[in-house]
């Protein structure tokens, strides 16, 4: 059974279809890539998948159970979870405060979720500032503790909306090891990225988005080579991080 | 219910309407332009009136010849204001914002009792007693007088908002302040006089329904809420919808008066304030889904 | 920092014996402001909705207990607790129509001041319940009836109520309940994104809020024998409720406190010397001055920042 399935979503808002007739499945374990040009739609359908959004049409299933007119927090409690694209930190709490939020999901005594909270911080590196404000955080910390407090919640299927966003070369690499770690312990990810290199090296599979429809899906490498995606927006020298 | 006794309501709660779209016109401006909640409105509404009554008193001058003096009076204190207090808060959170202005309408509201003590107040004029008999309803002249100059006044703010260029920039940075700044407007200036013009139609307001009601330092923040209540149901930033927000609570309230008790007539408009809220966040003419 | 409130409450709690009925007085209202602070705490600190009508529910606090005593011959002890009950129920209704409709910032406090002024108007215009005149409680001296010869007592129950009030607060801050509520005051979208159920912890806030300022309302009118709809229900007391805890340090236990402490005698002071120069109800301008200062300054409050002085700190 897929752990989360798209038949036929559609979005509009107002005159603007923002999303058309998208169908897409995802099987346990897996790294999908979303890509696409700015304006595609692709935080629409994570918006959509998470809840905080409802479709117009089609059917949106995780784990084979319908997620439509579920609240976001009710998803989350099913095992999927979500990171946003401009990060949004709890500016004035701590980087633990931050994450033990998201613990409580699962471990709702205090205690207990201040520990869990603790080693999820360890994770992904950001143990020496575990006590220090989130706004005082660079921006790829900052990128770090979204990751962190979505992992908290222990979900199976994790949304990664440009995680790699404005990070400098060695920070995408960190990053891109990270996810390889997160992966290796059993949770899916679905990222939408804009960083070709990164998207191309980590995922199994691409779909492309060009103005709410799905153009193309498959290897990177094959992504990487279809004409219509190419004639979208990308370029030749992408298809060497595909070979990898 | 004697039909004469409701085409009255009707008719003094359409005039009196008048004097609330004014105010509702004053507040939605500052909010439109500056995004700011004024909750100093009412308070400097009442300043308007013992503006009034000073005139009135110190210098014989009618409120209906002195109000363009309390206008340019409650704009000189909203440039003030805005230049010192106001332009701080401008992108702090709205829980924020209300709080300044609140300390600022306690500011004000005790400055005046300090000043003028509590004791309600009136001013005098000749056209305070005028009544023109229309068959079986009468028309208070202080009233329609106090209409016709709203509505005059009402025009004016709308052709200096469409037809002149700090108008434009004024709207220009409503829609976008961003972009307002980026062509090199001065968004701070543009921001003083939005919220000097604020202030000068409740000054306005102040001085012409000074002769009509009894004012006094303690009626600042039910002025307030009930610029609030005709704004969000008109439509925030809208001018037309603060018109005939305006007209429609004052009518409201009207008939609240005439078929459950004068007293009551705060009823009508603070329910008709919750259904607005629940129904229609944006207002009769704001944009919806906001 | 426990043994100094250990002996701060040790202090408070000898003072009486030397204390002069005029400042006992000052006392009883500095615990009791800061007890319907702290209880506007709950919802418009920890949670950050701001409600700027909580004078709904201490006026049906009071009206309930006051009714209830004059009518049914019910204890206020037992009254008190019908009242928070019935302000509860209000609040469950102010909260259902705010969350459920998505109403934030502005046009929630919006919301709040209308449904108080709605029940000031109702309550002017009722005569069962008094009407413009309001209730007036005749003086028996009975404790059963919540009235004491001694205002040591008075004094006695505010302090109760307010430290009762503060110790609710601090579970509440180390709970679940009120790390959800930091993270839907920082940012309720991306807390519903972590599993909050933002509408549920919002209503339970509101629920506790409303309980215990309906409570403070029974406290209210029985310690000053009389009830007035402009009084209890009007926008100046939810002034008073909101300011204490906003200059002391929204979201913080000890806020509430330190704002009273500050604010209540600084109010007498004031009330003092204006009303010497006949300028009665001026004090407020110290409100207003205070406000905007907190505001520009001092935007979380005297406490944060006295602590950030202090060497410690901030969660």
């Amino acid at each position: 059974m897929s752990l989360l399935e798209l038949r036929a979503v559609s979005k509009r808002f107002g005159g603007l279809q923002a999303v058309h007739g998208l169908s897409l499945e995802m099987a346990p374990g897996e790294i999908l890539g979303l890509i696409g040009p700015n304006g595609a739609g692709k935080t629409t359908i994570f918006n959509l998948i998470s809840g905080f959004l409802g479709p117009n049409a089609g059917e949106i299933r995780f784990d084979g159970r319908s997620v439509i007119g579920l609240k976001p927090h009710a998803i989350c409690l099913l095992g999927l979870a979500r990171t946003f694209q401009i990060v949004r930190p709890f500016p004035h709490l701590s980087v633990l405060a931050n994450v033990r939020v998201g613990a409580l999901a699962r471990h709702p005594r205090a205690a207990d979720a201040l520990d869990r909270a603790r080693a999820v911080v360890e994770r992904v590196g950001l143990g020496d500032k575990a006590a220090a404000p989130a706004s005082s955080l660079t921006l790829s910390e900052r990128k770090r503790l979204e990751l962190a407090r979505a992992l908290a919640t222990e979900p199976r299927l994790l949304l990664l909306d440009e995680v790699m966003a404005g990070l400098t070369a060695t920070e995408t690499e960190a990053m891109l090891t990270l996810l390889r770690r997160i992966h290796e312990v059993g949770v899916s990810l679905l990222l939408i990225e804009h960083n070709m290199r990164a998207v191309m090296s980590l995922s199994q599979r691409i779909v492309v988005l060009s103005f709410g429809e799905k153009i193309a899906e498959g290897a990177p490498s094959a992504i990487a080579s279809d004409p219509k995606v190419i004639e979208a927006y990308l370029g030749e020298e992408y298809v060497h991080a595909a070979q990898d | 219910m004697d039909p004469a006794l409701v085409a009255q309501g009707l008719l003094s709660g359409l005039l009196f309407g008048g004097v609330y779209s004014l105010m509702a016109v004053g507040l939605t401006l500052i909010f439109g332009v500056m995004r700011v909640v004024n909750f100093a409105h009412g308070d400097m509404m009442v300043w308007g009136m013992y503006l009034a009554w000073l005139l009135s008193t110190r210098l014989g001058l009618d409120p209906y010849v002195s109000f363009a003096a309390c206008a340019a009076g409650l704009f000189v204190l909203g440039l003030g204001l805005q230049r010192w207090l106001v332009d701080r808060i401008v992108d702090a959170p709205h829980e924020m914002q209300i709080l300044l202005m609140l300390g600022v309408a306690l500011i004000l509201e005790n400055v005046a009792l300090m000043a003028f003590g509590p004791d309600p107040q009136r001013v005098a004029s000749p056209l305070g007693r005028a009544t023109l008999w229309l068959g079986p309803v009468f028309v208070d002249i202080a009233r329609l007088v106090t209409f016709a100059v709203a509505l005059a006044l009402t025009l004016v703010l709308f052709l200096f908002l469409t037809r002149t260029d700090l108008g434009r920039l004024m709207r220009a940075a409503a829609d976008n302040s961003y972009g307002a700044l980026v062509i090199g407007a001065d968004v701070r200036r543009v921001y003083a006089v939005a919220f000097g013009i604020g202030a000068a139609c409740v000054g306005a307001a102040g001085a012409l329904v000074s002769p009509i009601l009894p004012f006094q330092p303690s009626g600042g923040l039910p002025l307030s809420v009930t610029s609030f209540n005709i704004v969000i149901i008109g439509g925030m930033g809208s001018l037309v919808g603060a018109f005939v927000g305006g007209l429609l609570v004052s009518l409201a309230e009207s008939m609240g008066a005439v078929f459950l008790s004068p007293s009551m007539k705060e009823l009508v408009s603070f329910s008709l304030l919750i259904v607005i809220l629940l129904f229609r966040p944006a207002g009769l003419f704001g944009r919806s889904g906001a | 920092m426990k043994l100094a409130a250990l002996g701060a409450v040790a202090a408070l709690l000898l003072l009486p014996a030397v204390l002069d009925k005029y400042v006992l007085t000052v006392f009883i209202f500095m615990f009791f402001y800061a007890f319907l602070g702290q209880a506007w705490n709950v919802v418009g600190g920890y949670a950050g909705q701001l409600s700027a009508g909580h004078a709904a529910f201490v006026g049906i606090g009071a009206y309930t207990a006051v009714l209830l005593s004059m009518n049914a011959g019910v204890t206020p002890w037992l009254g008190m607790f019908v009242g928070g009950i019935l302000s509860a129920a209000l609040g469950t209704v102010i909260g259902y129509l705010g969350f459920r409709f998505g109403l934030r910032g502005f046009y929630f406090v919006l919301l709040t001041v209308a449904f108080a002024e709605i029940c000031r108007i109702v309550a002017l215009n009722t005569d069962a319940v008094g009407g413009a005149l309001g209730l007036y409680i005749t003086y028996t001296g009975n404790p059963w009836q919540f009235q004491f010869a001694d205002s040591r007592v008075y004094y006695y129950v505010a302090l109760a109520l307010m430290l009762g009030a503060t110790g609710i607060v601090t579970w509440i801050e180390r709970s679940r309940f009120g790390a959800y509520l930091a993270a839907i005051r920082e940012d309720e979208n991306a807390s519903e994104a972590l599993g909050v159920n933002t509408f549920k912890y919002k209503m339970l806030a509101m629920i506790v809020s409303s309980f215990l300022t309906g409570v403070g309302g029974a406290f209210y009118a029985f310690s000053l024998f009389s009830l007035q709809p402009n009084a209890v229900f009007g926008i100046p007391l939810s002034v008073e409720i909101i300011i204490r805890p906003i200059v002391g340090g929204a979201g913080t236990p000890l806020g509430p406190i330190l704002g009273s402490f500050i604010l209540t005698p600084l109010a007498e002071i004031s009330r003092a010397y204006f009303a010497q120069r006949g300028w009665a109800g001026a004090h407020l301008i110290v409100y207003g001055m205070l406000l905007v200062g907190v505001v520009l300054f001092l935007p979380r409050g005297a406490y944060p920042a006295a602590r950030r002085l202090l060497g410690r700190r901030g969660a």
